[in-house]
């Protein structure tokens, strides 16, 4: 496992993490940790390289430099297959929520288990996982549904069941309650706190949803131009004078 | 990985750059040389990713499903109509110079060798690599490919592999299947109008085609649904974000696998005529 910081176990650590398109510059030198059980919430403006720098840890985009390590791998010095393990121990939420829409729920949810042999072994009956799964998002009765049948929060919370069926060890959300009403929002949320707790997972948490960021956090950066801004605990940094700070507050 | 795709066009890029700085080509031929490479290393890509295990067979079978059977009725009605056009619009004319007795060699000849394997594979065109370029470009813009990766899934083979292998498959099954309803649609216009019975207009038929007018064929439609199913996928797979950008995969995959057609039609007709005595 990755080096120990006082008596915190470092898993996902970023140094020096550039990223251009063309004459852009989105990560300016960006570096963060994520310690065993927390939720780091990075918050930022549109455009701030929040979910270029999360799609960056998990490899689906190349950095232009900088190290990134997962669970003590070094994301680039990986093939192809030890990637793919280890995106096993990584649960990725997406803003849209990205079901598969030719697929059933229970399809969706199988489709992951069953590229992970090495982690379930031959798996006969999938039901009693898919099952568990979507009972920890209170969401039994949609098994046989498409994703076009299901509201916009119903599908978040189908995504969030297709990350867990996995069992990672850690989760990242992308922008988890953006498009949803306050309601649906406040439920998610709730949702991610209950999965934390129930699955003792460590999260990454990509939002501009100030009331997300102050439920769920455990700790906040602030990436503003690229890099690491501000860094703390929400409470701290709800009382700073620095505008900059300030702005992403206001209501 | 979709990395180091990323990496070699942006490579094909930069050397198209360069020669672009010597001799400075119009940006329209640098546009097309760039998709030249593109679609190059993409199909480069679609063998290596073909022949390495594991194979994704259900899915495979799937595409089979939807690229063969769901595409029959199209085939049937406009291979019908072709047979029925073809003899209604050359038999004014065969009459006059009296050469009637020659329609099901002429018929039979232009269908098998050349209007039922491009008109099929154009209608195809229309219908495969369309449908393959907006399903592939909406799930890149609502992130499914990326969650498919994510989830440890390689989406290249998942997705595009069975497409492009369903589709080379397929197409020469439809094809048989638009030659033979073709030739049926054309006896019926010589049944109904010149008099003449299914048994000797298919006698006929089967009389004056050869084996290097059926191989031949039946060859160049391998290549073809390659090209449509590769194009489709291409277009699809490398969308750009937005609503906008699946429409604009959707119909330049179907342009420039029309264009492809009828590239790979000369192409294989120049060789045919090369290795087959026609």
């Amino acid at each position: 496992m990755e080096q120990a910081k006082g008596q915190k176990e470092v898993i996902i650590e970023i140094k020096d993490l550039y990223k251009s398109f063309g004459d852009h510059k989105v990560l300016d030198g960006f570096h963060m940790e994520l310690y065993k059980g927390e939720n780091l919430v990075v918050m930022g403006k549109s455009g701030s390289g929040k979910s270029v720098m999360i799609k960056c840890l998990v490899g689906l985009m190349q950095p232009d430099s900088g190290y990134i390590s997962v669970l003590g791998n070094e994301i680039k010095n990986l093939d192809r297959e030890t990637l793919d393990v280890l995106r096993s121990d990584i649960g990725f939420l997406f803003q849209g929520s990205a079901l598969y829409d030719s697929m059933t729920v229970r399809e969706n949810l199988e489709f992951p288990m069953r590229r992970h042999k090495e982690k379930f072994g031959e798996i006969k009956d999938t039901t009693p996982l898919v099952m568990d799964a979507l009972e920890s998002v209170g969401l039994v009765n949609t098994i046989d549904l498409m994703p076009e049948e299901l509201s916009g929060g119903m599908q978040r919370r189908i995504a969030l069941a297709r990350t867990l069926i996995l069992q990672p060890k850690i989760i990242l959300y992308d922008e988890p309650t953006t498009g949803l009403d306050p309601i649906t929002s406040k439920e998610i949320i709730e949702l991610m706190r209950n999965i934390q707790i129930k699955y003792g997972t460590s999260s990454l948490i990509i939002t501009h949803d100030v009331d997300c960021a102050r439920v769920i956090s455990d700790r906040m950066i602030l990436l503003v131009d690229g890099i690491n801004y501000a860094e703390g605990k929400y409470t701290d940094l709800i009382q700073s004078n620095d505008p900059k700070i300030e702005a992403f507050f206001k209501k | 990985m979709g990395g180091k795709s990323v990496n070699f066009e942006g490579c094909i890029a930069l050397q198209i750059q360069k020669i672009d700085l010597k001799i400075k080509t119009p940006n329209k031929i640098r546009q097309s040389l760039t998709e030249i490479g593109e679609l190059s290393y993409f199909a480069g890509r679609f063998f290596k990713e073909a022949l390495r295990p594991p194979f994704e067979f259900n899915e495979f079978l799937r595409q089979c499903y939807q690229i063969g059977y769901r595409s029959l009725t199209l085939v049937l009605v406009t291979g019908f109509i072709i047979g029925l056009v073809l003899d209604l619009q050359s038999r004014p004319t065969m009459l006059q110079f009296g050469a009637v007795s020659w329609m099901p060699n002429m018929v039979g000849i232009s269908i098998v060798r050349e209007l039922g394997p491009v008109i099929t594979a154009l209608v195809c065109a229309g219908r495969i690599s369309s449908g393959i370029g907006a399903e592939l470009g909406s799930m890149r813009v609502t992130e499914q490919i990326d969650a498919m990766e994510v989830s440890g899934t390689n989406p290249f083979k998942y997705l595009v592999v069975t497409r492009v292998m369903a589709s080379i498959l397929m197409l020469p099954l439809l094809v048989v299947v638009s030659d033979a309803v073709s030739l049926f649609g054309s006896a019926l216009i010589e049944n109904i109008q010149g008099n003449v019975s299914f048994q000797l207009y298919f006698n006929t038929i089967f009389d004056a085609l050869s084996y290097t007018d059926l191989i031949p064929a039946l060859i160049k439609t391998f290549f073809f649904g390659f090209a449509i199913g590769l194009v489709g996928c291409f277009k699809g797979y490398y969308s750009k974000k937005g609503t906008a950008g699946v429409g604009v995969a959707a119909n330049t995959a179907v342009v420039m696998t029309s264009l492809l057609l009828f590239v790979i039609d000369f192409v294989a007709v120049f060789i045919s005529n090369i290795f087959f005595d026609v």
